[in-house]
């Protein structure tokens, strides 16, 4: 069924009587040619992709609880490709520019709202990093803008400019960078791939994997075992728990992060805004919640939910920047496992066994990589080779000493 | 988070600060360990979902390492050591 | 209009009257009152709007669950948004403005959103806006959020100040009705500390709306005694506006006392509010429980309210909320609010119980077997309309409907560490599953013991309970007899028809459009909620999810505990962001540390510059200098003739001894020092584990075993690995005899408060020469 402002209005007209189920709940196959893990954002969107870029067919997502029900239904929202590393840039420049035309691609609005992401700058040193950063933004072919505080009061009068420990001295700013509806996107990608003949399986629980001579054979699941002759695990805060069954050990650590939404307001922050003295970003949605975070908790933890001082520290942040908004509450605080990487960096690589991919360390940053991370790991499924946007992310280069470490913070994950 | 220290009694987790999986305490020899034994204990970790012993130090406080068993899951901790202790139990330090 | 609603009694103060204006329209109220009591009673109703069809909408509760009645309490830069009017403590001089519409509450010019409500069907904006695709943010956005967001904020600074503060106790009592007061006068006879905390400014929770007797007096006298001698107990604190907001692990929670908001605004020297961070060895959940509508068509209608709220209001706040009132019920609690509202004096017109097997209630127009299917009224109920046992329809004229599905215990705080809720079928609802936070037990309403009896029993126990496993001994006394009430429910989850019947009033979420997510597949609770936004209000479902849920079990012939619940996530309510960052703000927001230096170069007018906490001297221009380049071109050909002199008082100190100290710091940095002189410095860089250089900078060595180490100014903090105590060395770099590592005086660890996030106790990694 395609959606359209026509359809809902016949719909309207007919009491809604024709809408069909988004995708369907099928039963397992007891084989498929690819079997994603995972049925988060990057795994629904590797799905789609093989399925309509890479034309591959017999393809099952198996997710263990609901459709996105992990970080892509848990996150600011936040889309952006202001990346410093080579790395790293190229890959994200890619997904910004799928998500530019994500919604007619996929027949689903995700509202992919391009209002700008704006990092603000508190310190001449801090300027230096920043205009370095944006330089090789440009280079790289993506948008990137220095702010002057003049211009930055225009746009947010009521930033704390007069009374503030750490006075903003500019900015620098991501016209194309903004939010995306979050849910949207995995329902999005998971109408279009069941669309394309991809089976998603809910409530199923990889519970082991069939390897046999280096080889993977299928998974077992919790609705028994299904063969693959392909595995790609894309489980995000889950990675080591899924590639221990695979007898694996990742170089990533499974942290907690919060994330927070206000109560309902009439707008007045019309993009995001990172404050670069303390650890609090925020923007706010079509509905008029201030959607905002900031630092992971900063322990292992797989237990979705953080503890009080990080949710202290985000406040006290977002009332150095703002002061207007002492008044606003806090409806929600929420958290959600990340993958956090030994470098803050992704992982899209295949592994030592024939036949299981890795997509995963996503760290806190997941969100806005999901198309191009479905892209990559669609064609590397697919043809086997890196997609030449993701031909950094690989297992080896923690050993051969290419780590793409953005903050260069080492082994320690809970600094990324 | 309460961490009950082995000498000092309940502590805020916020006099810590953490720095990961106790396995770390079992450095390889620099000098003579592979590569691969390197890069296996500075990069990879179990990441165990449950009982995890890990590493915090008490910055704020006496500025001692401890050994802490805590279960990711549920963050419950039911073990806390000097990390002193456990060094010497595994015969790495006197 | 002088309080025509109000009847006699009630706990509030006739011997003062207080003035208060709502948009623009001055009333009178008394204290005690909430700003919804006092506007009910001066006949207001129509008290807000909803968010999505602008439909005209009243208070359906007298509590904290209150979905509608929102509005933007105080002026100027005290403004706050979407504030609850039932739980707005009037005072005299208040203010407050509706909010969510334009020009006018009672004409709005968005409500013509509610004429094309066959449009915006949940999720219609998931299916449109996509062509042009230029058009989505140049047009369609724009719109959308012109239309966002419910109240307004100021924009301007908040001039209150927030506090924030530590409490220990051995036994946390959340919410002071009757089983928390129970619990706590047993905890407190004991000599434990306890603290008992309230949402509401007045203890006693529901005792107060009732007419219980407890003994052989009324309840609400019973709390106000047992208040009193708990007031008298050294070792308990009693806590009244204070919501405990969230359980974290180990026995701590957040609380939020609202210190000044009863007051036009804070004493001087007072905060608005304080956060308070308790540690508590034991917490008792005692927070009661909230009841649920029966949704029918039209049921979001000014006057149509909860039933024991209409009860409350008579009860408690001496108010009629109208001259004619109804009451559609599906359990016994129902019908007492029958009972109670004509004893106040109110006309109660008719019964309305979808239950056919109860006995007829005498004196009343009880019909069984029927149902409210639909009412008039668009800002303000006129009448309803009754489909009775045999299916003929009746109007009744009436200005306030109670309706009663069954009540939910308030469990939220149970589980806040995800546990699963434990679905009662006794009394149609979830109680708190096993799995909550530990050393939390529940007791009262929230444990689903509904009863007078139960309440106080199960209070008096798990008190005793908790001082037990401390190894306290609580001395036996009798408790009072109370009433003893029996359960009678038979679930009758919403009224089926034809139109649009509202579960989440504030959203405007109604059974349609829970229909159309099942009917496209968004089945899971989860995904219910986040199609329809069921939930998603400043409510946070706490009237309208669990109906949800029975309408999507219906819908696909689950129960109702397979079908789930979604998420309690902290806060219980919404609590402002001023009061989580405390004194945090402005030029408190980090410390700021200064150099032995700094006044002298403050002196010389020197511009200084941000270096982590550090305020370090850039450079100091001189008379007649416009450009930096000048000062600085001048101060390095000065250094380069003579001499200059540099503060590094910024840079990280830390003095290392011990036996092997020169083969610790061989193995910090590339290069050696274990062959440094004695008086001399070098050099090094200092690697990670994995070979990276992450700091460089000098180290002297002082004596055969001790060095002093200098880091850069902000990777000081992050050298934390290297500073270790001489008792308790670091075991990573063993076989190194006993280095250890202390901080100089002038390093910052040694001065942090003590709340910094734990992850790295030093400022954010700013880039630093």
């Amino acid at each position: 069924m395609r959606y359209s402002g026509f359809r809902i209005i016949k719909e309207a007209l007919t009491g809604h009587k024709g809408w069909t189920s988004a995708w369907r709940n099928p039963d397992p196959q007891p084989a498929y040619d690819y079997v994603i893990v995972g049925g988060g954002g990057h795994g629904l969107a590797t799905a789609y992709y093989l399925a309509k870029e890479y034309r591959q067919a017999r393809i099952a997502v198996l997710e263990k609880s609901y459709l996105g029900s992990g970080n892509v239904g848990r996150n600011t929202t936040i889309i952006r490709s202001n990346y410093l590393l080579d790395g790293n840039e190229p890959f994200y420049e890619f997904s910004l520019k799928l998500w530019e035309g994500l919604e007619q691609d996929f027949n689903y609005n995700a509202m992919v709202s391009q209002r700008g992401i704006l990092n603000l700058i508190h310190t001449d040193a801090q300027r230096d990093a920043f205009t370095r950063r944006g330089n090789g933004m440009i280079l790289h072919g993506a948008d990137a803008e220095m702010l002057s505080r003049d211009q930055i009061r225009q746009m947010y009068p009521f930033l704390n400019f007069d009374n503030a420990r750490f006075p903003i001295k500019g900015g620098l700013a991501q016209r194309r960078g903004g939010t995306v509806r979050h849910d949207a996107v995995a329902w999005g990608y998971a109408r279009g791939a069941d669309e394309r003949g991809v089976d998603l399986i809910q409530n199923c629980e990889v519970t082991g994997m069939r390897i046999e001579n280096g080889r993977i054979l299928g998974v077992e699941t919790s609705r028994g075992f299904i063969g693959a002759r392909k595995v790609g695990v894309a489980v995000a805060g889950s990675s080591s728990r899924v590639m221990a069954h695979a007898g694996l050990r990742l170089p990533i650590e499974s942290h907690v992060l919060q994330a927070f939404v206000s109560e309902g307001l009439k707008p007045f922050i019309d993009g995001v805004m990172t404050f670069g003295a303390g650890h609090f970003y925020v923007s706010q949605s079509d509905k008029g919640g201030l959607v905002f975070g900031g630092d992971i908790d900063g322990y292992n933890s797989y237990a979705q939910r953080g503890n009080l001082p990080v949710i202290e520290d985000v406040a006290e942040g977002g009332m150095a920047l703002m002061p207007a908004i002492g008044r606003a509450r806090l409806l929600r605080a929420w958290g959600g496992v990340m993958d956090m990487s030994m470098d803050g960096s992704p992982i899209i690589d295949r592994t030592q066994i024939d036949g299981l991919y890795f997509n995963g360390g996503w760290c806190y940053g997941g969100f806005k990589a999901t198309p191009a991370s479905g892209w990559c790991f669609a064609h590397l499924l697919a043809t086997d080779t890196p997609h030449k946007c993701a031909t950094a992310y690989r297992f080896d280069r923690f050993l051969k000493g290419r780590m793409i470490d953005e903050k260069g913070m080492g082994n320690t994950p809970n600094l990324h | 988070m309460i961490i009950t220290h082995p000498l000092l009694g309940p502590r805020d987790a916020q006099e810590f600060v953490y720095l990961g999986d106790a396995s770390l305490i079992d450095r390889p020899d620099g000098m003579t360990a592979t590569p691969q034994e390197m890069h296996d204990y500075a990069y990879l970790r179990d990441n165990p979902a449950g009982e995890h012993l890990e590493l915090w130090y008490h910055e704020q406080g006496d500025r001692s390492w401890l050994v802490v068993t805590r279960n990711t899951l549920t963050h419950a901790i039911s073990r806390v050591e000097l990390a002193r202790d456990v060094a010497r139990a595994m015969g790495r330090s006197t | 209009m002088t309080q025509s609603n109000r009847i006699a009694g009630g706990q509030i103060d006739r011997s003062k009257t207080l003035r208060f204006h709502f948009d623009g329209k001055a009333f009178t109220g008394h204290p005690g009152d909430t700003l919804a009591s006092a506007l009910l009673a001066n006949n207001v109703r129509l008290m807000g709007r909803s968010f999505k069809y602008h439909r005209p909408r009243g208070p359906i509760s007298a509590g904290s669950e209150e979905p509608n009645a929102l509005v933007e309490l105080r002026s100027g830069a005290r403004q706050e948004p979407n504030t609850r009017a039932t739980t707005i403590e009037l005072y005299d001089g208040l203010t407050a403005q509706s909010q969510n519409r334009w020009p006018s509450l009672k004409f709005d010019a968005l409500a013509i959103n509610d004429r094309f409500n066959a449009f915006l069907i949940a999720g219609f904006y998931y299916k449109t806006f996509m062509w042009p695709a230029a058009f989505w943010e140049k047009i369609y956005e724009p719109i959308i959020r012109r239309a966002a967001g419910l109240g307004s904020l100021s924009r301007l600074e908040d001039p209150d100040s927030y506090d924030k503060g530590f409490l220990h106790c051995d036994l946390l009592i959340i919410g002071a009705g009757p089983a928390g007061l129970q619990a706590a006068l047993t905890a407190g006879r004991s000599g434990a500390r306890v603290l008992l905390a309230d949402e509401d400014f007045r203890m006693g929770g529901r005792l107060n709306a009732e007419t219980f007797l407890i003994g052989d007096q009324p309840g609400a006298d019973w709390a106000a005694a047992t208040v009193a001698e708990l007031a008298s107990l050294p070792n308990v604190r009693l806590m009244p506006r204070t919501t405990i907001l969230g359980a974290f692990d180990h026995g701590i929670y957040s609380a939020v006392e609202r210190v000044s908001d009863h007051l036009p605004e804070p004493l001087p020297g007072k905060p608005r509010q304080t956060l308070w961070r308790i540690y508590s060895q034991r917490a008792l959940l005692t927070a009661g429980a909230t009841e649920r509508p029966i949704p029918f068509e039209n049921n979001d209608r000014p006057g149509v309210m909860l039933a024991g709220s209409l009860r409350a209001y008579a009860n408690r706040w001496g108010v009629a909320v109208g001259d004619k009132v109804a009451i559609f019920t599906n359990n016994d609690d129902g019908l007492r609010s029958a009972v109670d509202l004509r004893a106040k004096g109110i006309d109660v017109v008719a019964v309305i119980d979808p239950r056919q097997n109860r006995p007829q209630l005498p004196g009343f127009h009880h019909l069984q077997g029927a149902e409210v299917v639909d009412c008039s009224g668009r800002l303000g109920l006129t009448s309803i309309t009754i489909r009775s046992a045999n299916g003929g329809l009746e109007t009744v004229q009436c200005t306030a409907l109670g309706t009663s599905g069954g009540w939910n215990p308030n469990l939220n705080i149970a589980s806040h560490h995800r546990s699963q809720p434990a679905w009662n079928d006794t009394i149609a609802a979830f109680t708190p599953g096993m799995g909550g936070p530990t050393n939390l037990t529940t007791a009262g309403a929230a444990a689903g013991r509904f009863s007078t009896h139960g309440a106080l029993s199960s209070g008096d126990a798990a008190a005793r309970a908790a001082l037990e496993s401390l190894g306290l001994n609580a001395p036996a006394h009798p408790l009072p007899e109370a009433e003893d009430a029996p359960i009678a429910i038979t679930p009758h989850w919403y009224v089926k028809g034809k139109g649009r019947a509202w579960v989440d009033p504030q959203n405007d979420v109604t059974i349609k459009d829970i229909k159309l997510a099942h009917q496209e597949n968004y089945a899971s609770v989860e995904h219910l909620k986040r199609y329809t936004t069921l939930g998603m209000a400043t409510d946070q479902g706490k009237t309208g999810n669990v109906i949800g849920l029975a309408v999507m079990a219906d819908l696909t012939g689950q129960t109702i505990p397979e079908t789930g619940t979604t998420t309690y996530r902290p806060p219980y309510t919404p609590v402002a962001m001023g009061a989580l960052a405390g004194r945090g703000r402005g030029q408190d927001f980090k410390p700021k540390r200064l150099t032995p230096s700094h006044k002298w170069a403050a002196e010389q007018g020197a511009v200084f510059v941000e270096v982590g906490y550090w305020l370090r001297t850039q450079w100091l221009p001189r008379p007649g200098e416009t450009h930096w380049r000048q000062s600085v071109d001048r101060e390095v050909l000065q250094t380069r003739k003579s001499v200059g002199i540099c503060d590094v008082t910024t840079l990280g100190k830390i003095d290392i001894q011990g036996t092997d100290a020169g083969t610790f710091l061989d193995r910090v940095y590339a290069n050696t020092f274990s062959t440094l002189g004695i008086g001399k410095c070098r050099y090094g860089l200092m690697l990670r584990e994995d070979g990276i250089v992450f700091d460089d900078g000098t180290t002297a060595r002082m004596g055969q075993n001790e060095y002093v180490m200098t880091t850069t100014t902000g990777a000081c903090c992050r050298n934390w690995w290297i500073r270790t105590s001489r008792t308790t060395p670091s075991p990573i770099w063993p076989p190194v005899r006993s280095p250890s590592g202390a901080c100089a005086p002038g390093c910052s660890a040694s001065r942090f408060p003590v709340n910094w996030p734990m992850k790295s106790p030093c400022p954010p990694a700013m880039a630093t020469p």
